[in-house]
């Protein structure tokens, strides 16, 4: 017997299928897109003028800025010791303080106000740029080290605390109910049944936290709130740009210095 | 015998042995002469110290309770932000998407591409959004052409150095099956590896977006568009309730972005 005849023959070629199956989502999700794009460049103040005369500008402010300028080592040096300076204090006193948010904001140890309390803190810190933070503590403690002291503990907290919190809800509950059955209270069960599991990522997580400190600690002082930023900024509004792109090049180099050394202690921790 | 046996008793449990507690107590001791050290050292006024939380609750009683008078005029600002964000990130896939396929081992061309494509992402993400974007203002002037070009440059080392390693991890055989079919390079890309990394791409992307709004809050600051243009002038200005009504602005932008990325990263993945 003869196979019998398919009615409607195979395709000669085949088509990739498409990534959204439906074809009006598809096309409406594309129009969509093009809708916004339009109203988005229809709506941003472009100025085409002054952008048009950046080309030549970007010539000179890299013209200024080859080759780069060491003279002023020593206010570099200055510059970079205060950001090492707030970095430091600024991790030590966050991590130090992200605990008891920590414990407050972990659902499985906190009663629901004290939980609701501590999320609302570390979210608000973290819904805030530091250089916006950085801004307030300027107004409120003026200009220098102090204020960037501030801002970075308040997001050293933030950061910390919440992925500290996101630990203990993840911890054994097994010693915790055997401290319990002990009869501990609550203070002796968070310091030999909570805080031991959470310790070596809480060294971690500061290891981190000092590198990304160092990082911040150098755009709050473009605010005024102390550290290389602030040396960085007075370079860029004099036209010194040889030395502002000296600053730029040592803050790279130190960045990738301390992101590789916070790496190489995670990693012996962890 | 019923000695030994007395001195196993006697022993006491530690959990570190010798060499380890030494490591920890130096450890512990470099610690405490670097804070004892930046304590001392840093150029610090202490009587504003004890003076700042007077100085930061009088600050929070100014602002209180915040002015609306100029809201739509914030929220214009905030549109302009979002904007700002998602071209900029938009942009940003046009250049991150070459360059991680030249930083990817097994993608890449040849060595020299190799280091190339890791010197760009390597550079993009040393210097931090609001550098860029002071670099960006000198240039072109202030205004959201900046700011978006302080984003993207900073986002193509992220969304590049992420794709890289997607890149790198997936299934080289269905690219070996291509090419065995005689396959050009072209269609390698398409057909084998695009279809593997396209979820990755969208969850990085998307992750991309949420951080680049927080960022774009901050570009006004330096002169480069957005809501930060309004917050710098208010503070100028001394218009504490105005300030506090722009972050609150903020902080319910950051929310939405948020519920908004993490809906969508669950509509995708």
């Amino acid at each position: 017997m003869a196979p019998p005849e398919s009615s409607s023959p195979l395709p000669r070629t085949w088509r990739k299928p498409p990534f959204i199956a439906n074809p009006l989502v598809r096309y409406g999700l594309l129009a969509l897109l093009v809708v916004y794009l339009v109203w988005a460049f229809g709506t941003l103040p472009f100025n085409w003028q002054r952008i048009a005369e950046g080309l030549p500008r970007a010539a000179s402010i890299f013209g200024g800025g080859f080759p780069p300028s060491f003279q002023r080592m020593e206010l570099m040096l200055t510059g970079f010791k205060e950001s090492f300076q707030i970095a430091i204090l600024a991790t030590l006193l966050g991590v130090l303080l992200s605990i008891p948010f920590a414990v407050m904001a972990a659902r499985n140890i906190a009663p629901l106000p004290v939980y609701l309390f501590g999320r609302a803190v570390i979210i608000v810190s973290r819904s805030f740029h530091p250089v916006i933070v950085a801004i307030l503590f300027v107004a409120a403690v003026g200009f220098g080290p102090l204020a960037g002291i501030l801002t970075l503990t308040l997001y050293s907290i933030g950061f910390v605390g919440k992925l500290l919190a996101e630990e203990i809800e993840e911890i054994d509950w097994g010693q915790v109910e055997a401290m319990r059955a002990a009869g501990a209270g609550f203070l002796a069960t968070l310091f030999y049944a909570v805080f031991p599991q959470i310790l070596p990522r809480q060294v971690g997580l500061s290891m981190y936290q000092l590198d990304s400190n160092l990082r911040a600690s150098a755009v709050v002082g473009i605010v005024g709130a102390g550290g290389i930023g602030g040396t960085l900024m007075n370079a860029f509004g004099r036209y010194d740009y040889d030395f502002a792109f000296a600053i730029l090049l040592v803050i790279i180099a130190v960045i990738l210095l301390s992101e590789g050394f916070s790496g190489w202690v995670r990693k012996k921790i962890w | 015998m019923v000695d030994h046996a007395q001195h196993l008793a006697d022993r006491v449990w530690q959990r570190y042995d010798r060499k380890e507690r030494l490591v920890r107590y130096a450890l512990l001791l470099i610690t405490v002469m670097l804070v004892v050290w930046a304590v001392r050292d840093i150029d610090i006024f202490w009587p504003w110290v004890w003076d700042a939380p007077n100085q930061i609750s009088n600050l929070g009683g100014r602002m209180w309770p915040p002015d609306p008078s100029r809201l739509g005029e914030i929220v214009s600002a905030l549109i302009e932000t979002v904007h700002i964000a998602t071209l900029a990130t938009m942009l940003t896939i046009f250049i991150a998407l070459p360059v991680s396929y030249i930083a990817a081992q097994n993608t890449t061309p040849n060595r020299a591409c190799l280091w190339l494509g890791r010197f760009i992402l390597v550079a993009s993400r040393s210097v931090n959004t609001i550098i860029w974007a002071l670099l960006f203002v000198a240039i072109f002037g202030p205004g959201v052409l900046a700011g978006i070009l302080a984003i993207m440059c900073r986002s193509v080392g992220f969304i590049g150095k992420l794709m890289g390693e997607a890149i790198e991890e997936i299934d080289k055989r269905p690219v070996e099956a291509m090419q065995a079919t005689g396959a050009g390079k072209a269609k390698v890309i398409a057909y084998a590896i695009v279809p593997q990394v396209m979820p990755a791409f969208f969850a990085i992307v998307i992750l991309r977006w949420d951080i680049n709004i927080r960022e774009s809050t901050v570009l006004g600051l330096v002169g480069a568009g957005g809501i930060g243009v309004i917050l710098q002038g208010a503070i100028d200005t001394f218009a504490w309730p105005t300030v506090a009504t722009i972050l609150i602005a903020i902080v319910i932008l950051v929310l939405i972005g948020e519920a908004l990325t993490s809906l969508l990263r669950r509509r995708v993945l």
